[in-house]
C-alpha cells in the first residue's frame, strides 16, 4: 500500500486518530509519519500492526466469498476480516484467493523460502520416489513392447536363433 | 563483538498443529490437549535437549509471577491477559529456551542468549522445532510456508531480534532518523522498557519484519549486518559525546546517585544505569562491568522484585528495596 500523504513510498505506519468525535485513519510512509509527528518507531509495533491488518482486509466482498465457510473451523471470510486473524490452517486454502493480496501487501511477496516441515519433506520424497518408480515402469513396459514386436518380426522372418534370444530377454524382463 | 552494545539475542519461531483451529477458536479442553501433546513431544523426543523442561500452567501463576516472566522477556504481556486456561509455558532450566503454548499460535519457541549470537540461537531453535515437528506434524503450505494465526508471521514464522543499548544515538536524536530507514530494509526498532517516545534506559529491540519469501539464514544475515552497522554508529556517537565534560559529569553523577540513594524509582534507575553502562564501556568508570548492570536490570523490574521478595511491595517499598539492591550490586 502506498503512503496516503505523498503517494510515492510504501506505507508502513497506520494512524488512527479521533477528530471531532470521528475516527480518521491514515497509512503513511516513515518519512511522512515523521514529518507529521506520527513516528511510531517506539510504539508497540505488534498491536499497531494487527490493527493495520484488520483494516487491510476490509474490501468489498464478492457474494461467493460471503457465503463460503471454512469446512474445518467454520470461519467465513467476514470473520477473518472482522477479527484480523485467520481461523485455522485450512482457512488459508479455503480463502486463498482472498488472502493472497493481503499477504502480498504485508510481505511484498507470496512464496515461502526457507525451512520446510518434516511431514511435507517426507510427502515430497514419497511423491518423488513414486514418480521415479512410475518412470522406470513405463520405460520397462515400452522396452518390453519393443522386444515383443521384434520377436514377432523375427518369427515371421524365420530367424529362429534371433527369436530364441529375444524370447529369453522377454522372459527375463517379465521376471 | 562483545556485549557492550548488543546486550542479547532472541529467536522466536511460530508454529501450529494440523488438525486444530488456531488458539482464538479453541476451547480450553482442546487447548489443554495441545499442551499435553507438545509437552510429551518435548519430553519423549529422542534428543539430548529434551531433558530439563518444566511445564508451567499460566492459570496457576500469580499476577506478579506472570509479570516477572514478561519482564524477563520469557513470555509476552498478552500471554497473561484474558483467558489463561489452556495456556502453558515450557521452560528449560537455564531459562534460555521458553516455549509458549496457545499464545497467538499453538507453539512459540523462543531462545534468548547473551550478546550477538544469532546463528547459535537459531540453531538451537531449529533443533527444538525439528524435534517437535517430527512428533506433532506442523501446519505447512508449500507456497505460504508455516501457517500462522496472523498472516504477518507466515513463511518462516521466525522473528529474530537483538537487544541494543543505544544511549548515544538516542541522546543525539539520530535514532528517529535511522528508524525510518530501517523499515525500508525490512527491520523494525522499538524501545524495550517503558511506553511512549522515550524508552527508559536506551534499550531497543531491532527485529526482522518480513517472514515470507526470505529464508531464515538470509533474514539473520540481514539483521546481523544492520546490527553491526548500528553498533558502529553508536560507538562513533559515544566517542563524540563522551568528549564533553558535561557528559562525563552526567555519567559520574549517575553512578553517584545509584551508589548513595536510599530510594530510586524504576524509570530513574533505568536512566541512571544506562548512563553508567555507557561510562563503563567508554572506560570512564572502572570497577563495574556491563554484565553486572545487565544482570541488575531485570532484577529491579517491579514484578520481579515482588516475586523475589515473596511479598507484595507497594511502590515506595519497591523504590527503597531497589536502591538497596543497586547499592549492593555496584559494590557501594
Ligand atoms: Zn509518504
Ligand atoms: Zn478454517
Amino acid at each position: 500500500m502506498k503512503c496516503q500523504k505523498c503517494g510515492v513510498n510504501e506505507a508502513t505506519t497506520h494512524i488512527k486518530t479521533m477528530i471531532n468525535g470521528q475516527y480518521t485513519e491514515y497509512y503513511l510512509c516513515p518519512d511522512c509519519a515523521d514529518k507529521m509527528g506520527y513516528s511510531n518507531m517506539f510504539g508497540d509495533f505488534s498491536t499497531e500492526f494487527s490493527n493495520l491488518l484488520g483494516s487491510f482486509f476490509g474490501n468489498a466482498l464478492p457474494e461467493r466469498t460471503q457465503a463460503t465457510r471454512c469446512p474445518f473451523c467454520g470461519s467465513t471470510y467476514n470473520d477473518i476480516v472482522k477479527n484480523g486473524i485467520v481461523g485455522c490452517s485450512q482457512c488459508y486454502d479455503t480463502f486463498r484467493d482472498e488472502l493472497v493480496p493481503t499477504i502480498r501487501r504485508i510481505h511484498g511477496n507470496t512464496t515461502h523460502c526457507g525451512k520446510k516441515s518434516t511431514q511435507w519433506r517426507n510427502s515430497l520424497q514419497n511423491k518423488k520416489i513414486a514418480t521415479v518408480q512410475k518412470k522406470e515402469l513405463t520405460t520397462t513396459n515400452s522396452k518390453l513392447d519393443n522386444l515383443k514386436k521384434q520377436l514377432q518380426e523375427a518369427i515371421q522372418a524365420q530367424e529362429f536363433e534371433q527369436a530364441a534370444k529375444l524370447r529369453d530377454d522377454i522372459k527375463e524382463m517379465e521376471g | 563483538m562483545d556485549n557492550s552494545i548488543v546486550v542479547s539475542t532472541r529467536i522466536r519461531l511460530a508454529r501450529n498443529l494440523k488438525g486444530y483451529p488456531f488458539p482464538s477458536r479453541l476451547d480450553s479442553k482442546r487447548k489443554n490437549e495441545i499442551v499435553q501433546k507438545v509437552y510429551t513431544a518435548l519430553k519423549e523426543g529422542n534428543s539430548a535437549i529434551s531433558s530439563d523442561f518444566q511445564l508451567i500452567k499460566v492459570g496457576e501463576l500469580t499476577k506478579a509471577q506472570g509479570l516477572s516472566f514478561v519482564e524477563k522477556h520469557l513470555i509476552s504481556p498478552e500471554f497473561i491477559n484474558g483467558d489463561k486456561d489452556g495456556r502453558a509455558l515450557v521452560l528449560k532450566d537455564d531459562k534460555k529456551v521458553s516455549i509458549m503454548i496457545n499464545e497467538e499460535d499453538h507453539v512459540r519457541i523462543q531462545i534468548i542468549t547473551d550478546g550477538l549470537n544469532l546463528e547459535a540461537a537459531y540453531d538451537l531453535a531449529d533443533k527444538i522445532d525439528t524435534l517437535l515437528d517430527e512428533n506433532l506434524d506442523f501446519a505447512f503450505d508449500e507456497k505460504l510456508g508455516y501457517l500462522t494465526q496472523c498472516p504477518t508471521n507466515l513463511g518462516t514464522g521466525m522473528r529474530a531480534s537483538v537487544m541494543l543499548h543505544l544511549p548515544a544515538l538516542q541522546k543525539t536524536g539520530a535514532l528517529s532518523r535511522i528508524g525510518g530507514n530501517l523499515s525500508k530494509l525490512g527491520l523494525t526498532i522499538r524501545g524495550i522498557y517503558g511506553e511512549g517516545t522515550e524508552p527508559k534506559g536506551a534499550m531497543y529491540q531491532l527485529s526482522n519484519q518480513v517472514t515470507l519469501g526470505i529464508s531464515e539464514n538470509a533474514a539473520i544475515e540481514n539483521l546481523k549486518n544492520i546490527t553491526e552497522q548500528l553498533a558502529a554508529q553508536e560507538v562513533k556517537a559515544r566517542e563524540t559525546i563522551m568528549k564533553s565534560v558535561s557528559m562525563k559529569d552526567t555519567v559520574h553523577r549517575s553512578l553517584g546517585i545509584l551508589k548513595y540513594a536510599l530510594a530510586v524509582s524504576h524509570d530513574e534507575a533505568m536512566e541512571l544505569l544506562s548512563n553508567v553502562r555507557m561510562g563503563v564501556v567508554s572506560g570512564e568508570i572502572t570497577g563495574i562491568t556491563c554484565e553486572i548492570i545487565d544482570k541488575l536490570i531485570p532484577e529491579i523490574q517491579p514484578a520481579t522484585m515482588i516475586v523475589t521478595a515473596g511479598e507484595n511491595l507497594d511502590p515506595e517499598k519497591r523504590d527503597i528495596l531497589r536502591a538497596k539492591t543497586i547499592r549492593e550490586r555496584l559494590g557501594a
